[in-house]
């Protein structure tokens, strides 16, 4: 089915992620926010497989429950923005005006901030936590989304069916749904597979930058921001929160990779 | 070419002034008192009308917007509220050490990015050009906060090759300049090869063979000369994934540069100073890409010319 | 008289998605000087790629297999060490693409685009040079060359383009000129046009022309011999009159009939 056995390897490494995700209460040897005051900075062994950080806490554990936090932050902001963004998009495109010059106006102030920039500018004035992340990378995930619509829909209005469509009355929702949606799901996919990836790390970010969750909190880049901390004395606090981010970022890049070689015509060729 | 210029420079101005907008109304986001939090619970009531009528809080909104922004244009910030220096000179204090690191990383960048991408689109698949990959796909993939701990710990603390924190010399720089610079490095020498793979393909470079230029002269003269052009948009946005990304740099080494000015802001709840940087650096990213839309149309004849 | 160029035996296979295609079966011709040759034949006859191969411009993936002899001045190219065989590229046999508004580097002038053949291999520099250029874009027929030395391609229409294609390949003296169908991609008018040049530039240096066209008349027009090529093989070849009149091969006898 995939041309790139690569996708393959993707496909599993996201399995792992999911599983460690939902199981996480049952896999955890420990409770991720138990602190204990004797074992602090544990190097691995057999009691605590990955170690333990400067509160004692597991990172095994505490790798899973984070893996919770990624999972549950990047779906919700990825299925909300790109709800918003796809039917921005299709209002835009297919209307074009002012509407669209509206949008694309606002579009273009967004990206006049570096990526991240405004993203953490949004959490600092909102107040750290996870759930005002969550709202400021919605606020700027919607963007690709839409401007990836609106190309489609642009090149897609002129096509003869569409026109066939209009002519013979139909709802212009209904064109929009019925018609040209389905064309362009493909490509939002792929957006989206690489949009979750792009979530982890922008969260994780905002979390070492000590912007997310309050203290304490198994998110990896929270993980990561402590384990900087103490990196003197306790390096392995930090090797695993950012590998597993890394391994999953690349499963997400390979599942990304994967489904666009599969949707692209081109590419498809058998 | 000039009408393009001119449309690009309104467009500029329309920016910008989105830019001013959103920073100013930043600080009304805020749930809550503004002055209430930046001064904390116990402070007293005559301080806190102070504080409030010197940011102008007790203003009516469209008169606090137009002092903001006839400050803005006339260079004044605001104040900061702990070191009650004017923001902008605190920023210019810290504008020389992000620039040695912005121009540390982007070194880093070119360095590995066009050896790379040249020769993997020279010989596409062969032994070089599955390894630059694999180094591109991880180098994208590893978040900066993390590849930046590695090295301290491979370099600085094992190997005790390199110092970590502050500013200094040349050694001081290769630590965060690589951390920076990598992700830089990865997407351009994808991007490199890509577009140099495809101009290879095409009638003019086999017309360069067939006139008997020497194979380095046609890769580089008639190769590169073309494949650079769409290289040169991305470097604008691969800029401003480095600012960003100096925030996070500039944490994790301690470098004293203006990513690590707004993260103190930001701790301090210095919300003028958060302000400032944040207009700062993005007028600054706003300016790189006029300048990199601007290059694009010069270099290539075919836009300079119509 | 011994031929200018000589073709023998030569076999070329293809291996396109793990297959192994059969482009060219046996090919033998030769080419005297002050000839001109027409290859004629329909898409896909293996017309182009044989022109191609003398210079060995094929690359190696779609080029699996190359086998058989090409003789020029006592040398057989095949063979030949690529560093000299660059030496013989643009300067002795030169080659003219179908298309020229991709044959040109759409981001150098045509005046840089014809003077690095001149200071690859003929080391002229300076005011010799831009006259030089000058010169050969004058010969081409195309007007003001001193302007049109500092244009672009994209700034030349397709005739010009042409002309400062024909100009660059002539900028070396070469011996023996390769046009891979060069009034293909032009307008009948402009057609006429440059077929006159052709004949004018063969006529006054006294070069070899081998012209890759799909259009007989054309051939009929500027050619001394013809090859006629199918599918990788020789159907018909020899002096014009001779194939016009006589033709051996059915497929020639269909083209024929339909000038």
């Amino acid at each position: 089915m995939f041309k790139n056995k690569w996708t393959y390897l993707g496909f599993f490494i996201l399995g792992v992620f999911l599983v460690c995700a939902i199981f996480a209460p049952y896999l955890a040897p420990e409770d991720p926010y138990q602190i204990s005051l004797v074992k602090q900075l544990a190097l691995p062994s057999g009691d605590e497989i990955l170690g333990r950080d400067r509160n004692g806490g597991d990172i095994f554990s505490r790798l899973l429950f984070g893996a919770r936090i990624s999972l549950v932050i990047s779906v919700v902001v990825v299925a909300v923005s790109g709800l918003i963004g796809i039917t921005l998009g299709l209002i835009s495109g297919y209307y074009g005006g002012w509407i669209d010059t509206v949008l694309m106006r606002m579009v273009d102030i967004l990206l006049a901030f570096p990526p991240l920039l405004l993203a953490i500018a949004l959490v600092a004035v909102l107040g750290p936590s996870l759930s005002n992340i969550v709202i400021a990378l919605i606020v700027l995930g919607w963007v690709p989304f839409a401007r990836l619509v609106r190309g489609q829909v642009l090149s897609l209005k002129q096509r003869n069916y569409i026109l066939a469509a209009k002519t013979s009355g139909q709802a212009d929702v209904r064109i929009m749904f019925v018609h040209i949606l389905p064309n362009i799901i493909s490509t939002v996919i792929v957006q989206a597979t690489f949009a979750l990836a792009s979530v982890i790390i922008s969260e994780s970010s905002l979390s070492f930058l000590g912007l997310g969750a309050p203290p304490g909190t198994p998110s990896w880049g929270a993980m990561l921001s402590e384990g900087k901390r103490v990196i003197l004395d306790a390096p392995h606090v930090s090797i695993f929160p950012g590998l597993a981010i890394m391994l999953v970022v690349i499963g997400f890049n390979f599942l990304g990779d994967g489904l666009r070689d599969r949707f692209d015509p081109k590419t498809n060729r058998l | 070419m000039v009408a393009y210029i001119v449309r690009r420079l309104f467009l500029l101005i329309f920016v910008l002034f989105g830019v001013v907008t959103l920073v100013f109304f930043l600080i009304h986001l805020i749930p809550g008192d503004p002055v209430d939090i930046m001064l904390g619970d116990y402070a007293v009531i005559a301080d806190k009308n102070e504080l409030r009528h010197d940011l102008g809080l007790d203003q009516p909104l469209y008169q606090q917007y137009y002092r903001y922004l006839s400050g803005v244009l006339q260079g004044d910030l605001g104040i900061s509220v702990h070191s009650r220096k004017p923001v902008l000179d605190e920023i210019l204090e810290r504008i020389p050490a992000s620039a040695e690191l912005m121009w540390g990383s982007m070194t880093i960048a070119f360095l590995i990015s066009f050896p790379l991408g040249i020769l993997s689109a020279i010989k596409p698949y062969g032994f070089i050009d599955s390894f630059s990959m694999l180094v591109a796909f991880i180098g994208v993939a590893m978040p900066n906060f993390w590849l930046g701990p590695l090295l301290i710990i491979l370099f600085a603390i094992q190997l005790d090759w390199l110092p970590v924190n502050e500013r200094g010399g040349l050694e001081n720089l290769i630590l965060p300049a690589i951390t920076l610079g990598t992700a830089m490095a990865a997407m351009l020498s994808r991007m490199i090869r890509s577009s140099l793979i495809d101009v290879l393909g095409e009638d003019f470079i086999q017309n360069a063979r067939a006139k008997g230029l020497k194979e380095h002269k046609v890769i580089i003269k008639h190769g590169l000369r073309n494949a650079l052009i769409p290289v040169i948009t991305i470097i604008g946005l691969q800029i401003g994934v480095l600012l960003s990304g100096a925030i996070i740099t500039e944490s994790i080494f301690d470098w004293p540069g203006l990513g690590s000015l707004l993260l103190d802001g930001i701790n301090n709840r210095n919300y003028p100073l958060v302000q400032g940087c944040i207009l700062v650096i993005s007028t600054i990213y706003v300016i790189v890409n006029l300048i990199t839309d601007i290059s694009y149309a010069w270099v290539d004849p075919r836009v300079r010319l119509v | 008289m011994t031929p200018l160029l000589e073709v023998k035996h030569l076999s070329i296979d293809f291996k396109l998605n793990d297959q192994i295609i059969p482009i060219l079966k046996d090919i033998s011709f030769t080419l005297n000087k002050g000839e001109t040759l027409g290859i004629v034949g329909e898409s896909g006859s293996g017309k182009t790629v044989t022109v191609q191969s003398i210079l060995r411009l094929i690359p190696k993936p779609p080029l699996y297999r190359i086998s058989g002899e090409i003789w020029f001045k006592q040398q057989d190219l095949l063979q030949l060490p690529l560093s000299d065989l660059r030496r013989i590229r643009g300067q002795k046999i030169a080659y003219i693409f179908q298309e020229p508004m991709t044959a040109l580097n759409p981001v150098l002038t045509i005046g840089e685009q014809i003077s690095e053949m001149l200071k690859e291999h003929q080391k002229i520099k300076g005011s010799d040079l831009k006259e030089k250029v000058i010169e050969l874009l004058y010969e081409t027929g195309i007007p003001s060359p001193e302007l049109r030395v500092n244009n672009y391609p994209h700034e030349l229409s397709g005739g010009m383009r042409q002309r400062a294609m024909i100009a660059m390949a002539l900028s070396c003296d070469p011996e023996i000129l390769l046009a891979d169908e060069p009034t293909t991609a032009l307008d009948v008018t402009i057609q006429a046009q440059i077929l006159d040049l052709f004949q004018k530039i063969a006529r006054d240096r006294g070069m070899a022309v081998i012209f890759v066209t799909h259009d007989l008349s054309v051939i009929a027009e500027i050619a001394n011999q013809v090859l006629v090529m199918k599918s990788g093989t020789i159907m018909d070849y020899g002096d014009i009159f001779t194939v016009f009149d006589h033709p051996t091969s059915d497929y020639t006898k269909q083209l024929l009939a339909f000038i």
